[in-house]
């Protein structure tokens, strides 16, 4: 078997000997250099790679806050957190998708924007996340799924809070709405606070006190595997959430006064000139504002955005109307602060006023004339020449003063999203913006409320408040009060801060004079406003019809043959009682024709609703009563 | 072949331990031992890598008892008999890869598989065993150390199977091959010129080597070299493995406790990566320990190559030993980011049948070599 001898034997057991011992050699140092390497990851980086492999498996999940509730003056909620059923598929747990669905849509309608939105989310998540096949599930619909559930493993109903508005379009314009965070909105927000956050107020309540509604969020220490499944908390702390709102608004006013405005377009403000509290905010036509907080079909928000209506406008707070003869109270006082004017003296009203030196006619809306004419009467009868004569008089620097003071021409300051300031002119604002001189013909129309003068209802009723408060100007508020979130309400409120200033008179009385002229309005016999003259209360008040389009000089205003959308607007401003003001109201109706026939109404209405006074009997439409 | 009795005790007086009933049976006693030890904590860390389930363990356990079965069936095989197949078994191993490359089945884009009907067959694993019987085969039949002529020829026939290997594609597998034939080589008294020259042969070849690759493996490469270009993709495991293994410290996590593996940060945690579960739960103690088994299963191989009776008993048994330690090498290498990754499994360890099999039948044959010695004194 062996050919070789006895020496090649020995020399061959010599060579695999001494090999076998370098194989041993060599595996000693492969292992060596296996043991240094062992040793720099597991001793020398120990602690390197201890924490990776800790960020690893904890991770850190925000909890989102719970948004603050809003409630009204009486306690009645107005928006509220509503669980929203969806039905989830956790895809892992399905063995096959597509009969899973079609034997789901046997009891539950899917249609083909459910499928394609699951397909999208489908691809997004992970298999042991649930992918919503519908949202929105009626009640019925939860019902049905919940007695087929055995059928279904791995599909759940899962219930989210999501914001609601019970009132729907009675507040929409107070209290804004929520809807998903854009991209504009994160990079303005704090990105660690609204981790777990998917709404954001959008506008009005909701977006002006976002801060107070959001709440803190928290945060919890959590164990997952490498495929982000949450295994177990380690640790958590919860979020504080957002605060409760109380508002001054009266949720009945509030209704009232929408349905007293019914279809027309226009606003009404109401506001307690004891506080600035606002008792009721209305823009008609409103809109939905639930159909916001999980997105608006393309559809459905194409409809509101381009309706002739605009029903998406605020008007209240964004509406910006040329006030008209509603200023004629705020002109007369500077007039008489100023001294132009006492309250005897009177002015010669032949139904035109021309500038001396000059032939252009500033009509009268009576053609006649009102002859000689007190402020009083000036004011029960709303004569043009009078307040014609007045504002020339005082000058447009002087009545430009004496207007700022009452707020207009800047936003009041209202805790509303959105607020526009209107536009006070004035010699410096006609340089800047138009770079012209101020006209003296300016400051004539200036005394009646037309020209470049533009206010909004909210500036109106916070002016004529104002007015009524006796120059005591208190910026208008909604939210009253904010308290720490819980059922029972019983947490201590914190009044939201006030902001307010006096108006300086030297003679006190000058305040009574106004409010007086201002109550002939209505109690004068020949007041514009004497249909709406109550029996159980003193209103004081000022009708204004202010003009869509320019009059020209030898034309006349025919209510009958102008287009809808180019008649006058009708505006109305009161307050009442007029011994101790509780309320005080301003009415823009849109091309809604004379402030005596259309507005005065309305605003002696929503009086009559939050004072409980005996209602207005219903009377035949007006067409054209006392001029405006 | 007559015995002498007297020598035969002589000779066993010297250097063998009495004949107890192991050594009829035909097994090495310290080998065993070791053997199972492995294997035995092998399942202990594999029931933690397989999330405690039992059934991975016992399919583990069962693919354990058919090799443990098979290396003790080849023990009884007398080395003169093996030696005797070697080239049949070499020539049926290569035909049955061409086989493969032709109408094998693909399972993980690669066609390794070989179906016979009533099994599934990867030849490559034979050619594990075959190569180095071949080798030590055409070695042995000439004085050692090899003429030039007969190295040239079992370098040839080594290329052979590793080439056929590499085009399944099967990296590993064919790197394994081509170092059971480098393997024996060396044992035989490969003269380190030769060793030299191939290694500069080798050096040459690898940008050739490089442009012969799949992109995959050339990934794999480019990984190990920069592992943090792409931590989420082919990066991932070499990273994950590392972070598991140096979390793991000095002692460990503990037994069922690794988060990278539980929580399944850890890919291929209960095959080809189970090394860093070792590391993880039982730290730089535990692996240390593992080293030394290896380590002792392999100067035992050693030990026993150099007393066995014959040359092909020499070369096969160091040959068989040494590719077991390249096994070793390769994976702890690999997984510790010392060696990009490639396919191996940590022998003996990860949860899998084909090369256990293919071991525990090595381990047959290096204990039938040591317990069929003849007791002539020559």
């Amino acid at each position: 078997m062996l050919e070789s001898g006895f020496q090649d034997r020995k020399r061959e057991q010599r060579i695999i000997a001494t090999r076998s011992a370098i194989a041993a050699l060599l595996v000693m140092l492969a292992l060596a250099l296996l043991v240094v390497r062992l040793l720099h990851l597991q001793v020398e980086r120990h602690d390197h790679f201890s924490v990776l492999s800790q960020d690893n498996r904890v991770k850190i999940q925000p909890i989102p806050p719970t948004r603050g509730l809003i409630y009204d003056a009486n306690g009645v909620l107005l928006a509220e957190n509503h669980p929203s059923f969806s039905l989830e598929i956790t895809i892992e747990k399905v063995t096959d998708l597509d009969a899973t669905i079609e034997a789901l849509s046997r009891i539950i309608p899917i249609d083909d924007k459910d499928r394609a939105r699951f397909a999208r989310l489908k691809r997004q998540r992970m298999r042991f996340q649930g992918v919503p096949i519908r949202l929105n599930l009626t009640p019925a619909e939860v019902a049905r799924f919940s007695v087929n559930g055995h059928r279904f493993p791995g599909v759940d109903v899962r219930a989210e809070l999501v914001r609601a508005y019970p009132l729907g379009p009675y507040t929409a314009h107070v209290l804004g709405y929520v809807g998903r965070i854009n991209e504009r909105e994160l990079k303005r927000i704090d990105a660690r606070n609204y981790a777990g956050t998917h709404f954001i107020g959008k506008g009005g309540i909701e977006k002006a006190h976002e801060d107070l509604l959001h709440g803190e969020v928290g945060h919890q220490q959590v164990e997952v595997n490498a495929r982000g499944r949450v295994l177990r908390t380690l640790e958590s702390q919860p979020p504080l959430p957002g605060r409760d709102l109380s508002l001054y608004l009266d949720i009945n006013l509030q209704r009232a006064t929408t349905d007293i405005l019914g279809d027309r377009r226009g606003a009404i403000v109401a506001i307690d000139p004891r506080n600035g509290g606002v008792l009721a905010l209305v823009s008609q036509p409103s809109f939905d504002p639930n159909l916001f907080v999980e997105g608006i079909s393309q559809k459905d928000y194409h409809a509101l955005l381009y309706s002739p209506d605009k029903p998406l406008f605020n008007r209240a707070i964004r509406g910006q109307y040329p006030p008209g003869s509603t200023v004629k109270p705020f002109v007369g006082l500077a007039g008489l602060i100023e001294g132009t004017v006492t309250a005897q003296s009177k002015a010669y009203c032949p139904g035109y006023f021309t500038l001396p030196g000059h032939s252009h006619r500033f009509r009268c809306w009576r053609r006649g004339g009102h002859g000689h004419v007190d402020l009083r009467a000036a004011m029960a009868e709303s004569c043009d020449v009078y307040f014609y004569d007045l504002a020339h008089k005082l000058g447009i620097d002087r009545l430009h003063a004496r207007l700022a003071e009452f707020g207009f021409g800047a936003v009041t300051g209202i805790d509303l999203a959105g607020e526009l300031g209107g536009l006070l002119p004035s010699r410096e604002w006609k340089q800047r913006v138009r770079n012209q001189p101020w006209f003296p013909g300016e400051t004539v129309i200036m005394g009646i409320g037309q020209g470049a003068y533009l206010a909004t209802p909210l500036q109106l009723a916070a002016a004529t408040a104002t007015l009524a408060n006796h120059g005591h100007f208190i910026a208008p508020r909604v939210v009253r009060a904010s308290r720490a979130s819980e059922p029972s309400r019983s947490t201590p409120e914190e009044p939201l801060p006030i902001v307010e200033h006096q108006i300086q008179v030297e003679n006190p009385a000058h305040w009574d004079t106004v409010i007086d002229s201002m109550v002939a309005v209505i109690e004068d016999r020949h007041g514009t406003a004497r249909k709406i003259r109550s029996p159980d209360y003193h209103i004081a008040g000022k009708t204004g019809t202010a003009q869509v389009f320019t009059i020209g000089q030898s034309e006349r205003y025919d209510a009958e043959t102008v287009p809808e959308r180019l008649k006058d607007h009708a505006l109305f401003v009161a307050f009442a009682p007029v011994e101790d003001p509780r309320i005080a109201v301003a009415v823009v109706v849109e091309n809604g024709g004379s402030g005596s026939a259309t507005a005065a109404p309305i605003a002696r209405r929503v009086i009559d609703a939050y004072l409980g006074g005996e209602p207005l009997p219903p009377e035949e439409e007006e067409k054209r009563a006392d001029g405006d | 072949m007559a015995t002498n009795t007297r020598a035969a005790q002589l000779d066993r007086g010297v250097d063998e331990p009495l004949p107890g009933p192991l050594r009829r049976l035909h097994i090495d006693a310290p080998l065993l031992v070791a053997l199972l030890g492995l294997c035995g904590f092998g399942l202990m860390v594999l029931y933690s890598a397989s999330d405690q389930s039992p059934l991975a363990v016992e399919r583990q356990l069962i693919r354990l008892g058919i090799a443990f079965a098979l290396m003790l069936a080849v023990a009884q095989i007398p080395p003169n008999r093996l030696r005797n197949w070697s080239p049949s078994l070499f020539v049926a191993g290569c035909i049955m890869l061409v086989a493969v490359l032709v109408a094998g089945e693909i399972g993980k884009g690669a066609q390794r598989w070989l179906d016979l009907g009533f099994v599934r067959f990867q030849p490559s694993e034979l050619l594990k065993l075959a190569v180095p019987m071949a080798v030590a085969w055409i070695l042995a039949a000439r004085p050692l150390p090899p003429s030039r002529t007969r190295i040239l020829l079992a370098a040839f026939i080594t290329m052979i199977p590793v080439v056929l290997i590499a085009k399944q594609p099967d990296l590993g597998t064919s790197l394994l091959v081509a170092s059971a034939g480098v393997m024996v080589l060396f044992i035989a008294g490969l003269s380190w010129r030769m060793i030299g020259a191939l290694a500069l042969i080798a050096a040459a070849a690898a940008p050739l080597l490089w442009f012969g690759m799949h992109d995959y493996q050339r990934e794999r490469v480019l990984t190990f070299l920069n592992p943090q270009s792409d931590p989420l993709g082919s990066g991932y495991h070499i990273i994950q493995s590392q972070i598991a293994i140096g979390s793991g410290g000095v002692s460990g996590k503990g037994w069922l406790n690794g988060t990278q593996s539980h929580l399944e940060f850890l890919p291929e945690r209960n095959t080809d990566f189970i090394f860093a579960v070792i590391g993880e739960e039982f730290g730089f103690a535990g692996i240390l320990a593992l080293l030394a088994l290896y380590l002792f299963i392999i100067l035992r191989g050693l030990v026993i190559a150099s007393r066995a009776q014959d040359n092909y008993g020499r070369l096969l048994a160091g040959g068989l030993i040494m590719v077991f330690f390249v096994y070793v090498f390769v994976n702890t290498g690999m997984v510790t980011g010392l060696l990009p990754v490639v396919g191996v499994p940590l022998p003996l360890i990860s949860y899998g049948g084909t090369s256990m099999v293919t071991l525990m039948i090595g381990f047959g044959m290096i204990m039938s070599i040591e317990t069929h010695r003849k007791r002539v004194r020559i």
